[in-house]
């Protein structure tokens, strides 16, 4: 392999890498907290993604300057985990507290179908483009070959979020509530954590990094029905590979499938479409809790 | 006692002979025109038939297909039911029944289809089928078809499988199939741009992306000798979305030329993110059913790409004034406010293919005609459609042959429109192959008969 082509594959995978990180980080906190398999995840994402599209048409089709449509993809992030976020813990995830996993999942599921056909509803089937972000920065020659610099800045962002989130885990009052009621919800509530808005902050969050998601990725795609629908199947498989409940996991377990990906795009193909249930499988059979799964507080 | 005269016995005696005379007459006309019926065998007529069309109307093919495809059906229908189409189709209705439309989605998958036609034909009783956009589902529908023997329209969808594999009696498709579209690609880059020596693709992974890059591979081998296909092909999944990595390899690959099939949110995803890497500028990119991006793109469409429309539809015929394609273009643009593309064409086709078919088999039964008169009338029919002819000369008269096209996306700031130069047309009998001949075969064996 030569030089060009090991730094392609590199770059390649780490711009798919830091978006598989960007929509599964969300959904691997919900569950590590709250211990709610999400599967209306999906619907942040593809609701992020649409709102983006709509304001920064909004906001280029008003004559300003096109390096604004970066504020609009934030606003529709926030909006949209706040808004939907908020609508979903209060209305339907907090009687799902406690309950056998398949109600959750289920009960998510048809949240996520009823928010698909919303989509359609509020947005239409005909799909919608936002690049104006992406022409605003351009492009640029690494390794023999042209890039846009805006899929670059993914990993820039990536970065940013996952640091915030290590920090914000780590290193302040909030992370240690929270990891307080990861490890036992009962034990914090009897030290007198208020578990519910613990859960709150933290459904609202991860609805705003899926939100996240999709709202960045919405300029270099057609945003089109059935958008979440992928994206929450190669969630599921970089939070199992990581481990459920794991930031540390989904960093990892993104790169190990944005990278296998890379390298089999490039060199083999044919089994591109193989490779990341292929690793998840391989996880899966030597360590059935993923990667980086979170140790268990033994409880007496 | 009667109380008559001779003279009135004599008058009632002829009344009653007249009056015999006449009820004799009466049930002999009866039975002449009963026993006329019985042998034409005439449905009773019918003031509407029902007709189910299905087409995507979620998902990411509904805006590039299913909405233009829906709106091109549903439009010919209205014309057809008012009379208001251009002679010589200006008759109303189909056989003088008004056509009730059910739009179904054909989002879903196979299975879900095959389950949603079973309820159309079995409990909600349409009297015809008319749509499928995609080569799965009419693979998967085929054969369903032929167990439910219902008349269904196949108006879109592209693999060639469904008439070489079995003999139809109940299917129709009225377009050409995926092999034309190969075959028309190779002619034109050969035409076009003959120094080109390598090439690879980026098609979609399933039996549509597949079976097309396998006719284009062939058909360059047998009308490019000299090139040569890539050994790194790309088939990401359907509706990926991302194809940075993609977009990569073939940036690394040296060939010259990029073979593409890719349709609904995918071709235009692609494009999104290929323009600012480079690619369009980089190498030349066939796109075989780019002409559905061209009016959505706009501006945005780079000039330069090669684009075809699966058949002489869309961008590709905007300039054909004939009567029947000023009015698809113009009544089309006054109801939806954009100009129609392929697939609006493609449904609106196989509806028109539909009344043809439906007069034709009632002028030759003298009444409404039955379904089986309406199958043997539409049988290796031929008849002019909005953009084109449309000979249903294969698949033992249920496949239709029509020319291909393709052309070179260019911008038109003067119009500010998006437009196409180089175009060139390739006649069905060139780019389809010959009735009963397999596809791959005849390519392989070096498309002989082809009248090009």
């Amino acid at each position: 392999m030569d030089f060009a082509t090991a730094i392609t594959i590199l770059i390649d995978g780490l711009v798919f890498s830091s978006y598989l990180f960007l929509v599964s980080v969300g959904l691997t906190i919900i569950f590590g907290v709250m211990k709610i398999l999400n599967v209306a995840h999906g619907s942040f994402y593809a609701w992020g993604a649409y709102t983006s599209a709509y304001l920064i048409g909004i906001w280029s089709n008003s004559g300003l300057p096109d390096a604004g449509t970066f504020l609009m993809i934030a606003v529709a992030a926030l909006l949209v985990g706040v808004v939907l976020g908020l609508f979903l813990e209060r209305c339907l995830i907090q009687f799902m507290y406690g309950r056998d996993e398949v109600i959750i999942v289920l009960a998510t599921f048809a949240t996520f179908l009823i928010l698909e056909d919303l989509i359609l509803v509020v947005f239409g089937v005909d799909p919608y483009f936002a690049y104006q972000p992406m022409m605003v920065l351009g492009s640029t020659q690494i390794g023999g070959i042209m890039r846009d610099v805006y899929s670059l800045t993914l990993i820039g962002l990536a970065a940013v979020v996952g640091l915030i989130l290590w920090v914000g885990l780590t290193k302040t009052k909030w992370g240690r509530l929270l990891t307080a009621v990861i490890h036992d919800r009962e034990i914090s509530v009897a030290m007198g954590i208020d578990v519910t808005k613990v859960f709150i902050l933290t459904f609202v969050l991860g609805a705003v990094l899926g939100a996240l998601g999709g709202a960045y990725v919405a300029p270099t795609v057609s945003v089109a029905p059935g958008f979440g629908i992928d994206v929450i199947v190669l969630s599921f498989a970089v939070v199992v590979i990581g481990g459920m409940g794991s930031i540390p996991g989904a960093i990892i377990g993104a790169l190990i499938v944005g990278i296998a990906r890379a390298i089999a795009v490039h060199k083999l193909p044919e089994v591109e479409l193989f490779v990341v249930y292929g690793v998840m499988v391989a996880v899966l059979v030597f360590r059935p809790e993923g990667l980086f799964a979170p140790a268990k507080a033994r409880k007496i | 006692m009667n109380g008559l005269s001779g003279a009135d016995a004599m008058k009632r005696g002829l009344f009653m002979s007249f009056a015999n005379t006449l009820r004799a007459a009466g049930v002999a006309t009866a039975a002449v025109i009963a026993a006329g019926a019985t042998l034409s065998s005439p449905a009773w007529a019918k003031d509407t038939l029902t007709v189910a069309i299905p087409a995507f109307l979620s998902g990411p093919a509904a805006g590039p297909f299913g909405v233009p495809a829906r709106n091109g059906a549903e439009m010919v229908i209205d014309a057809i039911n008012s009379g208001s189409l251009p002679a010589p189709y200006n008759t109303i209705g189909f056989a003088g029944a008004t056509l009730e439309a059910e739009f179904v989605d054909e989002s879903g998958g196979n299975t879900k289809q095959v389950a949603e036609y079973r309820n159309l034909v079995q409990k909600r009783n349409v009297d015809l089928v008319i749509g499928y956009v995609s080569s799965g589902s009419c693979a998967a529908l085929a054969p369903v078809v032929e167990e439910l023997q219902t008349l269904t329209i196949f108006a879109v969808c592209g693999t060639p499988r469904i008439f070489e594999e079995a003999p139809r009696r109940y299917s129709f498709r009225t377009m050409s199939h995926a092999t034309a579209d190969a075959v028309a690609a190779a002619h034109y880059i050969k035409d076009m741009f003959p120094e080109i020596k390598t090439y690879t693709g980026v098609n979609q992974n399933y039996a549509w992306g597949q079976d097309s890059w396998r006719d284009f591979e062939l058909s360059m081998t047998q009308l490019m000798p000299d090139s040569k296909a890539s050994e790194n092909l790309q088939f990401p999944k359907i509706f990926a979305g991302q194809y940075g990595s993609e977009i990569s390899a073939l940036s690394l690959d040296p060939s010259e030329l990029v073979h593409s099939s890719f349709w609904d949110g995918d071709l235009e995803g692609f494009i999104f993110q290929a323009t600012p890497r480079g690619l369009f500028q980089q190498k030349k990119v066939i796109f075989t059913v780019g002409g559905t991006a061209a009016y959505r793109l706009g501006k945005r469409l780079p000039d330069g790409l090669i684009i075809g429309a699966r058949g002489p539809y869309g961008i590709l015929v905007r300039d054909r004034e004939t009567e029947l394609n000023t009015w698809f273009i113009n009544t089309y643009k006054d109801r939806y406010g954009t100009y129609p593309s392929g697939p609006a064409y493609q449904y609106g086709q196989g509806v028109l293919a539909a009344k043809i078919a439906y007069d034709k088999a009632a002028a030759a039964a003298g009444g409404f005609p039955t379904q089986d008169q309406v199958i043997d009338a539409f049988t290796g029919m031929e008849f002019e459609s909005f953009s084109t002819t449309v000979k249903m000369a294969n698949g033992a008269g249920h496949q239709a042959i029509t020319e291909n096209v393709y052309g070179i996306s260019k911008w038109n700031d003067e119009t500010a429109e998006a437009g196409v130069t180089d175009v060139k047309f390739y006649p069905a009998e060139c780019v389809m192959p010959p009735e009963g001949a397999s596809s791959v075969e005849w390519i392989e064996g070096g498309m002989k008969g082809a009248k090009c």
